[in-house]
């Protein structure tokens, strides 16, 4: 049984508006990591509080844990765990306050599933006497991680739980949400970073409220179109308006010092080295590269 | 402050793998004390205010007039004006002082407003007094503020009035007509047992509405509701768990006004105290429902502030009718009237505790306040949104 299934989902607010979400459909696996990747307002927030059955969907079906989201919603309230993208606990009660009440919430107590929320609070515990609002960004994200896992829910929904988390803080993060999948927790993640999708089972791509693709990482990779060149060494500027101009160019897009330049047809790396030289950018380099999650997602949002 | 232990949680399961309802509710309700005990600036308003009012409204806002400057003059320089002069002057009402004025120069002393009021006696007062003849004292106010004018000239005329009544009496005159007033409940007409009602109305509204109001609203704000509702915790509870912890501490607040009524203002309950505490809960809750009613119907708490204070707090002040009496309005304002919970409220402790009265004569009060109550409380629970929009 599919541990999540939504299946042509639609949610507009207001009348005339164009719909936040726009019959959205995926399924994820019981146990599955499964990341949401897009921009901010693709939409993901949306769907996210239609599964967690904050908000009705205005068309299609949803089920969490086989509970459907508008009539099930109160035996789904009481297995997920939800974090939201804001910080949501108490920031006058300690760290060990907010985690005993959201334990009580829960029907449960803290020593219950301890061992699950182990690693992750011997970290905060230190600070287990500090109000929440008085923590640093990494351990707001922590302490939210371990009260919304505080009842071992079978399913973990989090809405972007790293932006505005510095990146020693993200990475410590995905390792705990890989420690999490192991212990056979689904889990569905939101993030406007691409670099996060490649941990991730699978990944949605949205845009604009709609599912440009779904794969796992791996196979969105492999499965872009185009040859695709890195090319550095050159003033950026210059470097995109030149690619740009190439024939057989598709797309140029700057990654950090690298451009990624995707082509029609391979114009080999000699030749486009040749190419960039007689613009007069002698000293550009190019190489052939695979693509990234994020090539990926230009290339489908290109096309959609 | 430091960490309050949770014992309940700890110790109270032993023999279950779950928190029964009722600890939830506890814990709850201990979180929101939390929440209001740790913030300093909630205290000092939720503690602080009932005690200013009283002070205010007791000391500094009477509509009693005292030692107000009365020029006396005197045209008569007898013993009959001698005596009167020294009634009004032992009064602690007025400040004599006696000057012998022109009619032009007096009139320019109430000009530029030296004075409020103004005593002149004829000549040949006493002669004519023995004689049985009328004889008038004439008193001028300034009248520029008519509550002001109207509160001397009545003080000056009951003490002259009551001279002269002496005066006939022990002379053993036949004949005279007595006027006797009996100020029931309030002989001296002070302040202050009008005022205590009416700020007991005023507190509760303004700590159970809008700290209520701003209390679920901010939940919403932070974000904290939403997790609150993606568990298993009922949203009602969420309602209870609120409205508890300020039912509590506004009973605090009516002991606190209570003890400095009794106290500071000499204005003890002359009824029934429990039964007075008894319509303060029924009134508390009245207030927490419509505090509820708010929070539901805003996402803001400024907006909520704003709507408890305009909303609430000015029809309070406006229609109980302890400022502004109900019976002079026109009939579309004494119809709102009607619909303002504190103006029963005010009735009813104004029964209780000013004309010592029971039950049997705030019943009807007693029961609109209630019905308000159970239809605000509807709506509100019914209105509560388990969802986001």
């Amino acid at each position: 049984m599919d541990a999540i299934r939504v299946e042509n989902i639609t949610r507009a607010f207001g009348k005339g508006q164009a719909p936040a979400v726009d019959g959205v459909s995926f399924t994820v696996g019981e146990g599955e990591l499964f990341g949401l990747i897009g921009p901010d307002g693709a939409g993901k927030t949306t769907l996210f509080r239609i599964l967690i059955t904050l908000l009705l969907p205005d068309a299609g079906h949803a089920s969490v844990g086989g509970h459907d989201v508008v009539r099930d919603y109160q035996k789904i309230r009481s297995t997920v765990g939800y974090m939201p993208g804001k910080f949501s606990l108490y920031t006058d009660l300690t760290v060990e306050e907010n985690l005993h009440f959201f334990a009580s919430v829960f029907n449960t107590k803290v020593s219950d599933h301890y061992a699950l929320i182990r690693d992750l609070y011997e970290q905060i515990k230190p600070f287990k006497d500090r109000r929440a609002g008085k923590l640093s960004g990494g351990m707001k994200q922590k302490l939210a991680l371990c009260c919304a896992l505080i009842h071992r829910p079978t399913a973990l929904f989090l809405d972007e739980p790293t932006t505005g988390v510095d990146p020693v803080s993200r990475k410590e993060f995905w390792d705990m949400l890989g420690r999490l999948r192991a212990e056979g927790i689904t889990i569905l993640v939101s993030t406007p970073y691409m670099d996060e999708a490649a941990r991730c089972d699978r990944i949605a791509l949205i845009q604009q409220g709609r599912i440009l693709s779904v794969d796992t990482p791996a196979g969105l990779r492999a499965g872009y179109p185009h040859p695709l060149y890195a090319v550095g060494g050159a003033p950026m500027p210059a470097l995109l308006q030149q690619l740009a101009h190439h024939p057989q160019a598709v797309s140029s897009y700057a990654f950090g010092e690298w451009a990624h330049a995707a082509f029609t047809a391979d114009p080999g790396a000699a030749a486009l080295q040749g190419y960039l030289r007689d613009a007069g950018l002698a000293a550009a380099s190019v190489q052939p590269t695979d693509a990234t999650i994020e090539d990926c997602f230009m290339d489908l949002m290109k096309r959609n | 402050m430091s960490f309050i232990p949770w014992r309940a949680v700890r110790n109270g399961v032993n023999n279950t793998n779950t928190v029964t309802d009722m600890q939830q509710l506890a814990l709850f309700i201990r979180k929101e004390f939390i929440h209001v005990l740790r913030d300093r600036r909630t205290l000092l308003i939720l503690f602080g205010m009932p005690v200013m009012q009283i002070l205010i409204f007791g000391f500094a806002l009477s509509n009693e007039v005292k030692n107000a400057r009365l020029v006396v003059v005197d045209h008569g320089r007898d013993l009959a004006t001698a005596a009167l002069i020294a009634r009004l002057d032992a009064s602690r009402y007025f400040e004599v002082e006696q000057v012998a004025l022109s009619p032009p120069a007096l009139e320019a002393t109430f000009r530029r407003g030296e004075v409020k009021v103004a005593v002149v006696f004829p000549a040949r007062f006493y002669e004519q007094w023995q004689h049985g003849r009328d004889v008038a004292v004439q008193v001028i106010a300034d009248a520029s503020d008519p509550n002001t004018a109207t509160t001397l000239t009545q003080y000056v005329s009951a003490i002259v009035y009551d001279h002269a009544t002496e005066q006939r009496e022990a002379q053993a005159l036949p004949y005279g007509l007595r006027v006797e007033t009996r100020m029931l409940y309030n002989p001296q007409l002070e302040g202050a047992p009008n005022y205590v009602p009416g700020v007991m109305a005023l507190v509760l509204m303004l700590v159970c509405v809008m700290m209520t109001a701003v209390s679920i609203v901010r939940e919403k704000e932070t974000g904290t509701l939403e997790v609150l509702l993606v568990s298993p915790f009922r949203p009602v509870l969420v309602i209870v768990a609120k409205a508890v912890p300020y039912l509590i501490l506004s009973l605090v607040n009516v002991g606190t006004i209570l003890v400095l009524s009794t106290t500071v203002l000499h204005v003890p309950v002359q009824g029934n105290v429990l039964l007075l505490l008894a319509e303060s809960i029924l009134f508390i809750t009245t207030c927490l429902a419509l505090g509820i009613f708010i929070s539901v119907q805003t996402s803001s708490q400024q907006v909520a502030m704003l709507i408890s204070l305009m909303g609430m707090l000015l029809p309070t002040i406006l229609f109980s009718g302890f400022m502004f009496p109900i019976e002079n309005m026109p009939v579309p304002l004494q119809v709102i009237a009607h619909a303002v919970p504190a103006k029963w409220y005010y009735i009813i402790v104004k029964a209780i505790m000013i004309k010592g009265l029971g039950i049997a004569a705030v019943w009807k009060e007693t029961l609109v306040l209630a019905g308000m109550t159970a239809g605000w409380l509807f709506i509100s629970v019914k209105r509560f949104n388990i969802r986001l929009a």
